[in-house]
């Protein structure tokens, strides 16, 4: 057992830092921080790190992977994280790529992989249904074969981003013989495509991330089927696990922590400093404790894969604490706000409303309550854990 | 970075699971704590023959050379056991003081005694009054000759019962809370003015009270520097404390195990109870402790091991940790097996108790969480 950094990881902890402090620069930030903006500030981002070639540390190298040891994945997850630098958007780089390039044909991994890889295309990922949340398999947009297409019918919803998407990734109905999961297909389909329909949905955040997406006769090629007919659950249970690994969050929570113990060494309350504040430091210390430990669980899980094993039900481990850390840590930063928790986005300054994060520990916090539920509730990981693990 | 262990490490990790697999069942394990003295002398014998007690000792005394790692995984084992047997305070308190003392006459005459399973020594360090703040020390050593009169008292000095020797805490100047004026002393269990009053735990350990009455001592049985223990102890209690959780991780696995394999057999309402889904997600909980426990203990071990600033406040928290989780696991445990988890007769409640006392003897989790507290936020 041994934690140090080698001479070589500390060499590229400095290369990663000066890219960053380069890269990540306060006019990029600022285009980020503003909602008309944000989509090509991202994609901006996303395209200085495919320049430097470190867009997706977790493809395999032939694909465009950087070949990083865990070692070194970690010294740069969290780097990034304690810049306050945003993850990349999941939907293609860590979802749909592996995918692609697991079950995807030639063809599809050079339509689609250099795309993703450049951040050219935008993802969404169509999942959930209006009537099939936690239950998955129960999904009903149904795909009829006609000719060399698929005829799409139906509705997805909490499609996040869908109204910046060039693509999205589904799992449709082909056929409701056998086992609901068996009668499942993967489709990538074109945003452009004529019948589809992106619906806003506002959400308690005061934001518009979320979507309705209907599918009214979209035809969608049959070259863009991942895989097999009727095998799309398999190909898309094993994306789950990405999923899950990449929504624990833990260096941003790390980093997320450290900002609570600041602010709550600035927050005063009757002159004391909140920090000072005995029954405040037990709630600090019985979220980083476990926010610790959680560091290393997440160790422990990469240094598995690193030694050749796959992401498995430890991933909905990492899941379910990862996602109570978060929301612990935006409930923290509530407390903190006190009254200014309930500031809504205004054109005052911070100077004249005495204030600087109330509004945006409130969208964190509100927002947050999606975090146990997405990528499959808590509760669904709870009987995922049982199941695999625990051979309940 | 790797979480892998050596091969030396595996090797001693897998002779201890396997000797307490088959030669320390649960029903030796009772005989041995129903006996007059708690422990096994022909066990502490055969964990000397089989090179266990010069685990964390240096080489030059006659050890292993062990690291954090080493005594990390045999406390795991132990743990799974029950062990009875006085590791804990001989080899890891008593032994660990002993080698960080410098005094390298001492270290010369009983490190080889420990190793060799002749001599069982206990750490007394417990007054009425302390409860877990190690520095509130009343026993005072005054300066008598050439050397030093002892007297005051002890109290739950863990393996006291049946240790011949003795290393006690006390006071050679200042007042009772300061942390400077602490001595150390090595003293002769049988020592004129010591008198020792034994008695049985929860867990089956034979623990004492030990008055010291003008115990008369060498300058030559001082550990350490005069007044200056606190710098010696403490260093001792982290890596005590460290061992305590890698026995207490043992058992939260144990618990944990035992507790999944009952609501597999156990059936209610014509079914396993496993297959109830309010029951499945408690034991999602305490196997999501039990792993996040193990983290924090590696996360510690390695911090330790490296020497890192952080590691103190690591260890409180791997304290805070092992109290919480601890009390979660053996008391699902308990409600898992219903009735039957509240017989003498079944393991469950005999790991419980361990767990418990573990949880008492260098802080409670209230007591670190303060401790981690104030390295933290100051």
């Amino acid at each position: 057992m041994d934690i140090s950094f080698a001479p070589e990881d500390l060499a590229f902890r400095d290369e990663v830092r000066a890219f960053f402090d380069k890269a990540y620069d306060t006019e990029l930030q600022a285009r980020l921080a503003d909602k008309a903006t944000f989509k090509e500030a991202v994609i901006d981002w996303q395209k200085r790190l495919y320049a430097q070639g470190w867009i997706a540390p977790n493809w395999p190298e032939e694909h465009g992977g950087t070949n990083w040891t865990s070692t070194q994945k970690f010294i740069f997850e969290t780097e990034r994280a304690q810049r306050g630098i945003r993850d990349v958007v999941p939907f293609g780089l860590t979802m749909v790529a592996p995918v692609i390039y697991s079950f995807g044909t030639e063809e599809q991994k050079q339509k689609f992989l250099p795309r993703i890889l450049s951040s050219d295309d935008w993802w969404c990922q169509g999942y959930s249904e209006p009537g099939a949340g936690s239950d998955l398999a129960s999904l009903k947009t149904k795909a009829v074969r006609d000719g060399d297409d698929y005829v799409v019918n139906g509705a997805k919803i909490w499609t996040t981003y869908a109204q910046y998407a060039d693509w999205i990734f589904c799992l449709v109905r082909t056929s409701s013989e056998g086992k609901k999961q068996q009668g499942i297909t993967f489709l990538l389909i074109d945003m452009k495509s004529p019948g589809i329909k992106v619906n806003p949905i506002h959400s308690i955040d005061d934001h518009h991330s979320l979507n309705e997406v209907e599918f009214n006769d979209v035809r969608v090629p049959v070259a863009n089927r991942i895989g097999e007919e009727n095998k799309g659950w398999t190909y898309a249970k094993a994306l789950l696990a990405h999923e899950r690994t990449s929504i624990a969050g833990v260096a941003d929570s790390k980093r997320g922590f450290d900002e609570v113990c600041r602010r709550a060494s600035e927050e005063v309350n009757g002159g004391k400093r909140l920090i000072d504040d005995p029954l405040f430091r037990k709630r600090l210390s019985d979220i980083e404790v476990e926010l610790m430990a959680l560091e290393f669980t997440e160790l422990r899980v990469l240094a598995t894969v690193a030694s050749g094993g796959a992401p498995g039900a430890e991933s909905s481990l990492l899941k379910i604490k990862g996602t109570e850390m978060q929301q612990a840590i935006q409930g923290l930063n509530m407390e903190l706000a006190a009254y200014y928790q309930g500031v809504l986005p205004n054109e005052l300054s911070a100077e004249q409303l005495g204030h600087e994060f109330g509004s945006a520990a409130r969208q964190s916090y509100m927002y947050g309550r999606a975090a146990t539920i997405y990528g499959g509730s808590n509760e669904v990981q709870k009987n995922i854990i049982a199941k695999a693990v625990l051979g309940l | 970075m790797n979480f892998d262990f050596t091969e030396e490490q595996s090797m001693l990790r897998d002779s201890v699971a396997r000797y307490v697999q088959d030669s320390y069942d649960f029903d030796t394990r009772r005989a041995i704590a129903s006996s007059d003295e708690g422990m096994s002398r022909e066990q502490w014998q055969t964990f000397a023959e089989l090179g266990w007690l010069s685990v964390p000792f240096e080489e030059e005394h006659g050890g292993f050379g062990g690291s954090s790692v080493d005594t990390m995984l045999m406390m795991e084992e132990f743990g799974k056991g029950l062990v009875l047997e006085p590791y804990f305070a001989t080899v890891v308190l008593f032994g660990g003081l002993l080698q960080r003392s410098g005094n390298s006459a001492l270290q010369t005459e009983f490190i080889p005694r420990v190793i060799e399973g002749s001599c069982l020594g206990a750490f007394a360090y417990l007054e009425r009054q302390s409860r877990f703040e190690l520095a509130d020390v009343c026993t005072r050593a005054e300066s008598s000759g050439d050397g030093y009169s002892i007297s005051g008292e002890k109290v739950v000095v863990y393996n006291g019962a049946s240790a011949d020797h003795l290393i006690v805490s006390a006071r050679t100047s200042g007042e009772q809370f300061d942390p400077q004026g602490i001595s150390l002393f090595l003293i002769p269990a049988d020592a004129e003015g010591v008198s020792v009053s034994s008695y049985a735990m929860m867990d089956g350990q034979r623990v004492a009270n030990i008055t010291f009455d003008k115990v008369a001592v060498a300058a030559t049985h001082l550990l350490g520097a005069e007044g200056e223990a606190m710098a010696l102890i403490e260093p001792v209690v982290g890596t005590a404390n460290l061992a305590l959780a890698s026995e207490a991780l043992g058992i939260m696995g144990q618990l944990n195990a035992k507790t999944l394999e009952y609501v597999k057999t156990r059936k209610q309402f014509g079914v396993t109870i496993g297959s109830f889904q309010a029951l499945q997600h408690r034991m999602v909980d305490t196997f999501m402790a039990y792993e996040q426990t193990k983290s924090l203990l590696y996360r510690a071990v390695c911090e330790l091991e490296e020497g890192a600033d952080s590691a103190d406040a690591t260890v409180h928290a791997l304290m805070v940790m092992v109290d919480r989780a601890g009390k979660l696991i053996f008391g699902e445990a308990i409600q898992l097996h219903g009735g039957m988890g509240l017989t003498d007769e079944l393991d469950i409640g005999h790991y419980a108790k361990r767990l418990m006392m573990i949880n008492t003897t260098f802080g409670n989790g209230d007591y670190h969480q303060a401790a981690f507290d104030a390295l933290r936020y100051g």
